[in-house]
């Protein structure tokens, strides 16, 4: 039963290759084997949306998912926004200016959800982006920074 | 909450999904977006000894138009039919109801097959598949067979497959001339299962209704007809009387419902005959126009 | 002072690491050699435990030790008490601590029988699957008042009942006021409440080194500083022994400060013996049983009024669900007897409650702590009595506030901080009105709720009121120090769950030695580094530790001005110096800056002399302790519409006004009060913890246990008033439960007044469509 199986995928823009066991979860692989902590733990079911990552630029819940299925993809976390530590993604720095995090456990979620949303949907309203979230839960904040960060992360993405 | 451990395949043909499935029957459990299998493994209720991912048969998702119907193959996403101008144009009701099943980032990996087989009676897409009549294409290592949707779906989380057959395709007739449509839930939040649904279906010749569909979700072990409902409608007047009328026998003699932690037996009644006559209208305004 | 830093919406400091997911939260420690735990939980909520068979789970491979109450030897012991008895004569108090594995019986589900040590989490469950326990069940009790009057099944066999607590206080006479009154309104409520679900579940890591005889642990704790001390005394280490370290926690609101969990007292044992690190992570399913909940009270209450609205006095007499043990003691009944009097005058209260033990799991403060029950009985019977004095809701209200003449205003009963419940200050008269604009109150009745009649809409407003017990003891405290490298950096005990204490603490230091905010470093939960303190609990940390914060800067100022003088070789006086932007300065010239952490330096001389009686560098420790707590206060209002067939609801409009006293941070404050309101919308309308008969909890998961999202949330106005708290230096007041407070109340309100059915009333919470429904169709066949 602990057979592995051999998957190669693309992470973050860099080619990875592992060998690993079927029942182990997507988001359990990034988290213990590759050290990519950013992705959270929220559920296990595939409510939350804190596990949120994109697979060839969409979102997709990783706790839901095997790391067998990662095979042949291309992964993004959050880890793969920022360009680096002092420069973060336009999304991320509009959560930090509109104080869009409290705890930040859901966060990485929400930005994985928001930024190929955003990209597709520049003009989105108030109402457009609280349907695009409607699938991350958040404790926290009530919602409201967060809405305010997508708006302007919107602006701040589509600034030229 | 971890899954129990399984053997996995990941067949790079449906040939030799095909084969893996003659090979393993029951045991073998197809692998499609696993938005409902996952969670269940990861809390252990489902422990299949085997997985058989059908993700990498390109072959199996497509979308096209063939015959009067819309031909869906069973591993398309669940986002891509969303999408889908073809499945706009030529299934309307299709195309309304998809955005209620759950959230984009499950229907990023959850499959129009998936959701069918799966046979989930809170599930959006058997009603759809009841009320246009769809047709289920089954294949097994040397055949290939056709179920009819009133054979297809079989209880409670059950269908008519056979252990060696995969579903491969879904053929969505198009509604005939003069027919309008609506799908509609109410459920306690966005893309939560609903405590009650309805797909509705209605042709009109003239003023008069010739035919009706109404079926319902999270009433019974599956789709549900509502056969009383739909008799009295056909040769009616498509006026709020008969609506009401209809709504009352749809939701006092054709459902049986069971309840849920959300819903009474009761308020569910409620909720459909209130959705049955919102669900008919809405159908009304598009068959008239 | 050029910038000034408290009071201003600053970005926060923690933010970066947090959106680039480099946040160290306690699932992300990960050791060389590290092993993993699963619990074997009883799935039973009452229970004998015959035999525990764990052959087959040992022989599994990668399984490394395996241990059951017997395996625990000497070191099996019960929790600790976190709260004890308040001084209050008579109070009845029948102390039950939760084991650290169950022995001999189980009493909730979810409660431990055995703990897995393996490899990895997933061959920990496989293993945990093999364990065969024997139970012999026994009669179950969810319900209060049935688990009093059934004496044949006892959830604590050495007890004679399962009584769990009474405590009855009161002020005045209400029997005399009773008798005088115009009016006397009786009713029944009944308020229930639910988990708190913070997104990240608990965790622990721990790891011993043997050679340096040091146990280090990684807990998703709200209180560090008391788990350290607790834990050394637990194992025979010394404090220092012992560090504890509180990292990013991802939500709070109340069950992560439940002390001496099981899993705490348990895991650190093994580490020891095993000499391996050990992690337990909690997942969602087990979130539901293992932690803390609130849950919920039935009220017998009554009113009585002149027939000019004048409150003469309650009575409120109420069960309270208990749970299996109680090691949090009575804080959260205590909070709804005193939170219940509400902004207003009530001379004469009489209030008495009996807690019972039930098979379920333990309630312990939950974002309120108690406080909603108590503010949904006044609010509703004020509600009640309004309408038959024909009065308006908010005059009724009006009326009967304290003025804000009358503070200190003391209560006479005794409060969760064992002093006597008194509000420090308040001024609600600005508050209600302020709250009667954002909403368009007058408006709404003469124009839009006709309107939306005529529409065939039903429309309804809530307007609630409620005053908050914030910021107690017994203390925290702080050391600051300006680095070399003029960076300052703070350290405080106090731990944090995400409300920003990076900043707001570091914007109390800014005030004070004008160093830029982001050029502090805050150093929390990490014992190592301070291991004095209490926790974040209680709506203290911005109250308490910020004070501690504000006196120990106060002190580096006054060295920092101190050495200055002594560097200008005392020509200049205090008073002519200036510290701006990481400098001191001579008033108004530049050139004469020397930068603090030069100064730093300087006060810490590789040659000379640090004189007698004072100390090396540009560092204090400070700490602070409020005589009691600083009492917020605020108002709510809603607009809110009803589909009348479905029961479906729609918020169009919804408002906050609060009093927090002064406020450090307004967007920190805003966010606080949203992430309230959300939790208190949950809690009014979409969170019920079902349980059955069986005392399972029949939706513990996040498909059916229902969190709002942002399509359930409504955008929400904020407004604030201040009214300066006399009690500390700063003078602010806690902020962090307010929005949670009064929601229950105000959707009864609001969905009542939208549905407008003559003799309706809705007495209970949380409500649901399909419980609106029900309630509905119950008064329609009256």
């Amino acid at each position: 039963m602990t057979a592995t199986h051999a998957i190669s995928f693309t992470i973050n823009g860099q080619p990875h290759e592992a060998a690993v066991e079927p029942r182990l979860l997507l988001v359990d692989y990034l988290r213990q084997h590759m050290d990519l902590t950013g992705t959270h733990v929220g559920c296990e079911h595939g409510v939350c949306g804190a596990c949120t990552i994109l697979m060839d630029g969409k979102p997709v819940r990783s706790c839901i998912m095997l790391a067998v299925q990662a095979d042949g993809h291309e992964l993004t976390t959050v880890e793969g926004l920022a360009e680096g530590p002092d420069n973060m993604h336009p999304l991320q720095e509009a959560f930090w200016e509109a104080h869009g995090l409290q705890c930040g456990f859901c966060t990485p979620g929400f930005l994985m959800t928001l930024k190929p949303y955003l990209e597709e949907h520049p003009d989105a309203n108030e109402d457009d982006i609280r349907h695009a979230i409607s699938g991350n839960l958040c404790r926290c904040t009530g919602y409201q920074h967060i809405v305010d960060a997508a708006l302007l992360g919107a602006k701040k993405m589509h600034a030229k | 909450m971890k899954p129990a451990p399984f053997e996995y395949h990941a067949p790079l043909s449906l040939e030799e999904a095909l084969a893996l499935k003659r090979e393993h029957g029951d045991d073998g459990k197809p692998l499609a977006g696993g938005q409902s299998l996952i969670p269940a493994m990861n809390f252990r209720v489902a422990q299949p000894s085997i997985l058989i991912d059908l993700n990498k048969l390109e072959e199996l998702r497509g979308i096209r138009k063939k015959n009067g119907a819309l031909h869906i193959g069973a591993m398309t996403l669940q986002s891509s039919t969303e999408h889908s101008d073809l499945v706009a144009q030529h299934a309307p009701l299709l195309h309304e109801t998809i955005p209620n099943i759950a959230h984009p980032q499950i229907r990023n990996r959850g499959t129009i097959g998936g959701s069918l087989a799966h046979a989930d009676p809170a599930a959006e897409l058997p009603v759809v598949a009841l009320a246009l009549g769809a047709r289920f294409r089954a294949q097994n290592a040397d055949a290939e067979r056709w179920l009819e949707v009133g054979d297809f779906f079989s209880g409670l989380f059950s269908v008519a497959l056979e252990p060696d057959e995969i579903l491969v395709e879904i053929a969505f007739p198009e509604m005939p001339a003069n027919t309008g449509w609506a799908f509609m839930e109410i459920a306690r939040r966005s893309g939560d299962y609903a405590m009650a649904g309805v797909a509705a279906l209605l042709t009109l010749n003239d003023e008069k209704i010739e035919a009706a569909k109404l079926v319902y979700l999270n009433v019974g072990d599956g789709p549900v007809e509502a056969m009383q409902a739909q008799q009295r409608l056909q040769g009616a007047t498509a006026d709020a009387a008969a609506f009401a009328e209809a709504a009352q026998l749809a939701a006092h003699e054709d459902i049986d419902p069971y309840g849920n932690v959300h819903a009474s037996p009761e308020y569910q009644r409620h909720l459909v005959s209130v959705l049955t006559q919102r669900a008919l209208t809405k159908a009304l305004e598009r068959a008239s126009n | 002072m050029a910038t000034r830093y408290f009071g201003e919406r600053i970005k926060r400091n923690e933010d970066p690491k947090l959106l680039t997911g480099q946040a160290l939260f306690v699932d992300d420690v990960n050791l060389p050699g590290m092993l993993h735990i699963a619990f074997v939980r009883s799935p039973y909520a009452h229970a004998r435990i015959k035999s525990v068979d764990a052959t087959e789970a040992r022989a599994l491979e990668g399984v490394e030790a395996l241990y059951t109450a017997e395996d625990l030897g000497d070191y099996w012991r019960t929790g600790v008490l976190n709260v004890g008895t308040p001084p209050i004569e008579g109070a009845v108090f029948h102390e039950r601590l939760h084991p650290i594995i169950a022995k001999d019986k189980v009493r909730h589900v979810g409660e431990i029988v055995a703990c897995v040590v393996a490899e990895n989490r997933y061959i920990a469950e496989d293993a945990a699957n093999l364990i065969m326990v024997d139970y012999e069940p026994l009669p179950v009790h969810i319900d209060p008042k049935k688990a009093m009057e059934d004496r044949a099944t006892l959830i604590h066999d050495d007890l004679d009942s399962n009584l769990a607590a009474h405590v009855v206080q009161h002020k005045g006479d209400y029997a005399k006021a009773r008798q005088q009154a115009d009016v006397v309104i009786e009713r029944e409520f009944v308020y229930d409440r639910g988990t708190a679900a913070a997104m990240e579940n608990r965790g622990i890591v721990a790891e011993w080194d043997a050679k340096a005889g040091k146990l280090t642990m990684w807990d998703t704790t709200q209180a560090p500083v008391i788990i350290r001390n607790g834990i050394a005394g637990m194992l025979g280490l010394s404090e220092h022994q012992v560090r504890l370290i509180a990292p990013f926690i991802g939500g709070g609101f109340g069950p992560k400060i439940l002390m001496f969990y099981p899993e705490e007292m348990l895991l650190p044992w093994i580490a020891m013996g095993l000499n391996r690190p050990v992690k337990w992570i909690e997942d969602r399913n087990e979130n539901f049983y293992a932690t803390t909940q609130e849950r919920g009270q039935t009220h017998v209450s009554e009113i009585a009024l002149k027939q000019d609205g004048t409150i003469l006095g309650v009575k409120d007499t109420f069960w309270h669900d208990n749970g299996a043990y109680d090691p949090y003691g009575l804080t959260i009944p205590i909070n709804t007897q005193c939170t219940l009097l509400g902004m207003y005058r009530v001379p004469n209260y009489s209030t008495e409650f009996t807690a019972v033990f039930t098979n379920k799991p333990i309630t312990s403060p939950y974002r309120g702590a108690g406080r909603q029950h108590g503010v949904f009985v006044m609010e509703r019977l004020l509600d009640v009595a309004a309408k038959e004095l024909g009065m308006d809701k908010a005059e009724i209200r009006r009326k009967n506030f304290i003025p804000p003449d009358d503070f200190p205003h003391k209560h006479q009963i005794i409060y969760q901080d064992f002093s006597e419940l008194t509000y420090d200050s308040g001024n609600y008269g600005p508050i209600l009105d302020k709250a009667l604009e954002l909403i368009d109150y007058q408006n709404f009745y003469r124009t839009r709720k006709p309107q939306a009649e005529k529409e065939g809409k039903r429309l309804g407003l809530g307007l609630v009121c409620y005053v908050e017990g914030t910021g107690i003891g017994p203390y925290e405290g702080a050391r600051i120090q300006v680095q070399a490298n003029g960076r300052v950096s703070v350290a405080t005990g106090i731990g944090t769950q995400g409300q920003g204490h990076y900043t707001s603490y570091a914007q109390i230091v800014a005030e004070q030695l004008g160093v830029p905010v982001d050029q502090i470093d805050l150093v929390t939960g990490d014992t190592d580094q301070f291991h004095w303190g209490v926790g974040t609990f209680a709506s203290r940390g911005a109250v308490v530790a910020g004070n501690a914060i504000h006196a120990a800067a106060k002190r580096v100022r006054q060295k920092i001005l101190d050495k200055a003088i002594e560097e200008f070789e005392g020509e200049v006086s205090q008073d002519q110096l200036e510290l701006v932007d990481g400098h001191v300065q001579i008033l108004g010239n530049p050139d004469t800056a020397i930068p603090l952490g030069e100064l730093a330096q300087r006060a810490n001389p590789m040659r000379g002399a640090v004189k007698p009686g004072t100390e090396p560098g540009l560092e204090a420790t400070d700490y602070f302790g409020p005589e009691m707590g600083a009492t917020a206060s605020g108002v709510h209002a809603m607009i809110v519409e009803v589909d009348p067939e479905t029961m479906m609801i729609d918020i169009k409009k919804y408002a906050v006004v609060h009093d927090c006293g002064e406020v450090i941070n307004p967007l920190i404050l805003d966010g606080q009060i949203h992430g309230g309101v959300a939790q208190g919308l949950g809690n009014a309308f979409y969170e019920e913890l079902v349980f059955d008969e069986m005392g399972q909890i029949t939706n513990a998961s996040f498909m059916d246990f229902l969190l709002p999202t942002a399509l359930d949330v409504p955008r929400m106005d904020t407004a604030h008033t201040v009214t300066p708290s006399p009690l500390n230096p700063l003078g602010t007041k806690g902020a962090g439960e307010a929005g949670a407070i009064p929601v229950g109340p105000l959707f009864a309100q609001a969905i009542e007044d939208a549905l407008g059915l003559e003799g309706f009333e809705i007495r209970e919470i949380p409500l649901s469509p399909r419980r609106l429904w029900e309630l509905v169709e119950e008064h329609k066949a009256k």
